[in-house]
């Protein structure tokens, strides 16, 4: 129980309310400054709970309430390796944020801006940190309504009011499906410890309530996490929001909702199911293969970049679930690694976008044609932020990549790497033809090809409006320091074993409930850990060449010879991408209708699988 | 089998959603869908002939239902409430721009 | 998607979820028979660990009071988002100050015995809400209902056909304080045991006897800065939506 742990909850909500209070005080630089050092205030608080942590794990009791008898009567925050390292990516990317949106805004911002970004910064380190099922609810709802109101921010045009609406309608319904699941889980164990509900439950094999409740908590959580068929909110909010509210967005607050997902399947979850694991990890790998292909389709597809990085992630997380579908300690330390690094880079292509959207005003690829070719650093920020995405080496996504491919192999998944290249390839390409076209002006004009109905997208020019002669240094050095982490931590020395043993720890159901419960001292289970290497990854060149090969394809298919273009659209490929893009229609009716295909579908297959 | 009721209003709840033309209508639709969270903690904590859990003029003795849940309910309704003030807002601004609310008129992204 | 296409695709989804609900329902413990332990230990503890008489305010403010840390502060977020969505745009200023609105905007014309009843109830009803707030530790209430109750007061004012004067005894500076100063001082509370040495949010105020105002630690205390942040933050809410509908008007 150390004095740190509630501190970086706590001290952003507390400046949020502060600088509410006495808003006809602070100017708006004073705020901005404020802001900033409280973001940097939480990044050194997580770091430091990081390293108290160590190999073990903490449990901070709020209100002094200690289980009684093994009955939770308080909150518990129970800290480990993953919890605190979740917690310092958000705070880091914050960091980002608040650096980047120094010169970004025009309007005087008021300080609600502001206030908001500090409360969903509290909330998210709340969530990461938290060991009460209904405290994470609590603090998933006010990451949500946090992040709602900032997604509709720019009210002065439509897109960003559809993307908040349609982002909260969805979110809402999944929040109220976990809460749904609490109840059910409460009904069954009277507790919301998850240490408590893990052990209450975990002696028996699971029937209907608790396959149900399952059901209900994990999908609420994978709603936020976005994956297919519960991701359609995913771009339509992206797209619109301000852009130093997409880097936590994409970088890490998708990343929670799988992060809550895992983080309950493992306390409370993995007794019952333990016997079924096979079975399980089925229905999550085709879950998480069709989130990535999906996504990197969709992501090929786009013009609009911020929609276009939006998909990306949608690919990612895919990737993310499969490497938690293998329910491997190697998988799990492989996807976290991948978190860190891919929140980086992605962290880093957006603030590339805003600062094409501060310069130029605009983010679509085909206005932005040749636009910005005196703008090299950027366009270079954009290359290596494409090589990342390739999984090159020796950038650190390549390192998480390995893990997971690796746990796979040995399960006996041996396509996983073509999944991966595929993934890497196409947003790699996607991202590498857009940087080619807005900063090198190549490949044919297009005409908003698949755009359905002929809708066209609205002009961003919100946000900022003329063209500005430079690109401020607190726009472009995030990104720069973003991207050499991403490409440092795959250079750090042993960071895969580390990352091996710390998953070894968050899958360690019992040792957590005796730390939470007991007080007993968190130990490591003894765990195999692969060895180091980065003999695998040759294919990440590989995917690299795919990547120019469908960047070129896409900049230069005029060129090719009208035989083999017949051939191709014999495949009749694109009619079945511009069906597939209709189904992303920007009715949030329409998403409700295939998140109730989801639940149907997904809980069907536990209940048959899971008895 | 009074929880079925909890049942009826989510599943409900998600049909007013599904065919909702009027973003307010959803949003009513949504408290429809929400009430079953409520519904369901508060029946769950229930015990046969259990008094409120406030004790001024009764003996802690006494037999009282779980105050957990009307604790959690309590928290659920200011969601609730919240989230409906923003989505409101959002279609108040809506409206303004479009001169509507229906979610496929006002729609500007797809794809 | 069409409406029809929808929920056709909707109709045999919703049965599934139906039927996994009430498939989940079966593992249920029969209605009426709550199996604890949670709400047990928790209804035997209040009145003699705790000195508190309401077992609920003592969940919401003491042995879970960080769930409700975080459910002001999803009410501090989604007032602060209502209003940042609800700007006035430069656009709309520049159709015409909207002081100059106010003058012009004729009063609505209410009946003089709707008048008359809604000032005499403001003072009933502020007295109401403070009852409400104090006494939320004892009997049935809270800073929750006492600010709703509270917030009221003020609308009783635009009821009886005075906008201007409602926005006069609710200055928009003066919500902003409260908003803040309510959610922060919940914080603050959880801060001052800290620095007593004590866990956040842990008790560190006297207790006094059972079943008297001046009683329970620290819930009365939080009751009033919820109070006054629920109250706050509905009167900002409301004023911003009316300022929309009577000043703004698209």
């Amino acid at each position: 129980m150390h004095w740190l742990v509630p501190l970086p909850v706590f001290v952003p909500l507390t400046v949020a309310a502060t600088m509410a209070a006495g808003s006809f005080v602070f100017g708006r630089r004073v705020a901005d400054v404020l802001a900033l050092l409280t973001a940097v205030a939480t990044a050194a608080l997580c770091i430091a709970i990081l390293i108290h942590v160590g190999s073990g794990r903490d449990v901070y009791w709020f209100g002094g309430w200690k289980p009684v008898k093994g009955v939770a009567l308080g909150i518990s925050f129970t800290v480990d390796t993953f919890g605190a390292g979740t917690a310092t990516l958000v705070a880091v990317l914050m960091v980002a944020a608040f650096s980047f949106s120094w010169h970004f805004f025009d309007e005087t911002v008021e300080h609600r801006f502001t206030i908001l970004m500090l409360v969903f910064l509290g909330a998210m380190v709340g969530f990461s940190l938290s060991g009460d099922l209904f405290n994470m609810f609590v603090f998933f709802e006010v990451m949500g309504v946090a992040a709602y109101a900032l997604t509709g921010y720019k009210v002065e045009t439509r897109a960003p009011l559809q993307g908040a609406l349609n982002f909260a309608i969805s979110n809402s319904v999944g929040g109220y499906m976990v809460l749904l699941g609490i109840g059910l889980v409460y009904a069954r164990t009277g507790a919301l410890n998850l240490a408590q509900i893990g052990r209450a439950i975990g002696g028996h094999g699971p029937d209907g309530l608790i396959i149900v409740a399952f059901t209900l908590i994990f999908i609420g959580f994978l709603v936020k996490a976005a994956v297919v068929p519960f991701h359609f909110w995913l771009a339509d909010a992206h797209a619109v929001a301000p852009t130093p509210v997409c880097i936590l967005f994409s970088g890490v607050m998708v990343e929670l909702g799988l992060y809550g997902a895992a983080r309950v399947y493992w306390t409370v979850f993995a007794g019952p199911f333990g016997a079924h694991g096979d079975a399980l990890s089925h229905v999550l790998l085709g879950l998480g293969v069709l989130t990535a292909v999906l996504g990197a389709v969709m992501c090929f597809l786009q013009q609009h970049i911020k929609r276009l990085l939006a998909y990306s992630t949608v690919s990612h997380l895919g990737l993310f679930l499969v490497g938690f579908a293998l329910l491997d300690h190697s998988a799990l330390g492989g996807v976290a690694i991948y978190v860190m690094t891919h929140g980086a880079m992605k962290g880093a292509l957006f603030i590339g976008a805003g600062i094409l959207l501060h310069r130029l005003g605009s983010v679509d690829e085909e206005a932005l044609r040749g636009r910005a070719r005196h703008m090299p650093w950027t366009g270079l920020l954009f290359v290596f932020g494409a090589l990342a995405l390739a999984e090159v080496p020796p950038f650190g996504t390549g390192l998480g990549a390995d893990l997971i491919e690796d746990a796979g192999s040995k399960a006996g998944y041996h396509w996983m790497p073509w999944l991966f290249g595929l993934v890497a390839a196409l947003t790699a390409g996607a991202v590498l033809r857009a940087t080619a076209r807005v900063f090198l002006g190549l490949g044919p004009r297009e005409v908003s090809r698949f755009s359905a109905d002929g809708e066209s997208q609205e002009e961003d020019e919100s946000e900022t409006q003329e063209d500005r002669g430079r690109t401020p240094k607190s726009m472009f050095i995030p990104a720069a320091v973003l991207l050499a982490a991403c490409l440092g931590l795959g250079l750090v020395p042993g960071l895969a074993g580390r990352a091996e043993h710390a998953a070894v720890r968050f899958q360690d159901q019992h040792g957590y409930a005796a730390t939470v419960l007991d007080r007993a001292k968190a130990t490591t289970p003894p765990a195999e850990v692969s060895p180091a290497k980065w003999g695998g990854r040759l294919y990440g060149l590989g995917a690299l060449g795919g990547a120019l090969a469908l960047a070129a394809y896409a900049l230069f298919r005029n060129q090719i010879p009208e035989q083999v273009r017949r051939a191709g659209r014999a495949l009749s490929l694109g009619s079945a991408f511009v069906g597939l893009r209709r189904i992303h229609s920007g009715d949030v009716s329409d998403y409700i209708a295939w998140l109730t295909l989801g639940i149907a579908s997904v809980g069907g297959l536990f209940s048959l699988v899971l008895r | 089998m009074p929880f079925v009721l909890a049942g009826w209003l989510f599943v409900v709840g998600l049909y007013g959603i599904v065919s909702s033309r009027n973003f307010i209508h959803m949003v009513m639709c949504m408290g429809v869908l929400q009430s079953s969270t409520y519904v369901l903690l508060l029946e769950v904590g229930y015990k046969a002939g259990g008094t409120a859990p406030i004790f001024f003029d009764t003996q802690p003795s006494a037999k009282a239902v779980d105050p957990v849940v009307q604790a959690l309910t309590l928290t659920d309704v200011v969601v609730g409430v919240t989230v409906a003030a923003l989505l409101m807002a959002l279609a108040v601004q809506t409206h303004k721009r479009t001169g509507s609310v229906d979610p496929t008129d006002t729609r500007i992204m797809a794809g | 998607m069409s409406t029809r296409t929808r929920l056709l695709l909707f109709v045999l989804p919703a049965l599934g979820v139906a039927a996994l609900l009430v498939w989940s329902f079966t593992g249920l413990p029969s209605f009426g028979h709550y199996p604890g332990p949670y709400g047990n230990v928790v209804n035997a503890q209040v009145v003699p660990v705790r000195h508190a008489t309401n077992a609920v305010a003592s969940v919401n403010f003491d042995f879970r009071g960080v769930d409700t840390i975080g459910e002001e502060f999803i009410l501090f977020a989604a007032v602060m988002g209502t209003s940042a969505l609800l700007r006035v745009q430069r656009r709309e200023r520049q159709e015409g100050s909207s002081d100059d609105r106010d003058e012009s905007h004729p009063a609505a014309e209410t009946a003089g015995a709707v008048q008359v009843i809604c000032m005499a109830l403001v003072a009933p009803i502020v007295l109401l809400g403070i009852y409400i707030v104090v006494h939320g530790h004892l009997t049935p209430g809270g800073g929750f209902q006492g600010g709703v109750i509270l917030a009221t007061a003020p609308l009783m004012v635009y009821l009886g056909g005075r906008y201007i004067v409602f926005r006069q005894v609710s200055p928009k500076g003066l919500l902003d304080f409260g908003e803040g100063a309510g959610a922060g001082g919940f914080v603050a509370i959880g801060f001052i045991a800290m620095l007593a040495g004590a866990a956040f949010l842990e008790n560190v105020f006297p207790l006094g006897k059972a079943s008297e105002v001046f009683s329970a630690g620290t819930i009365p205390v939080i009751n009033l800065s919820v109070g006054l942040e629920v109250a706050g933050g509905l009167l900002l809410v409301m004023w911003e939506f009316l300022e929309q509908a009577l000043v703004v008007r698209g």
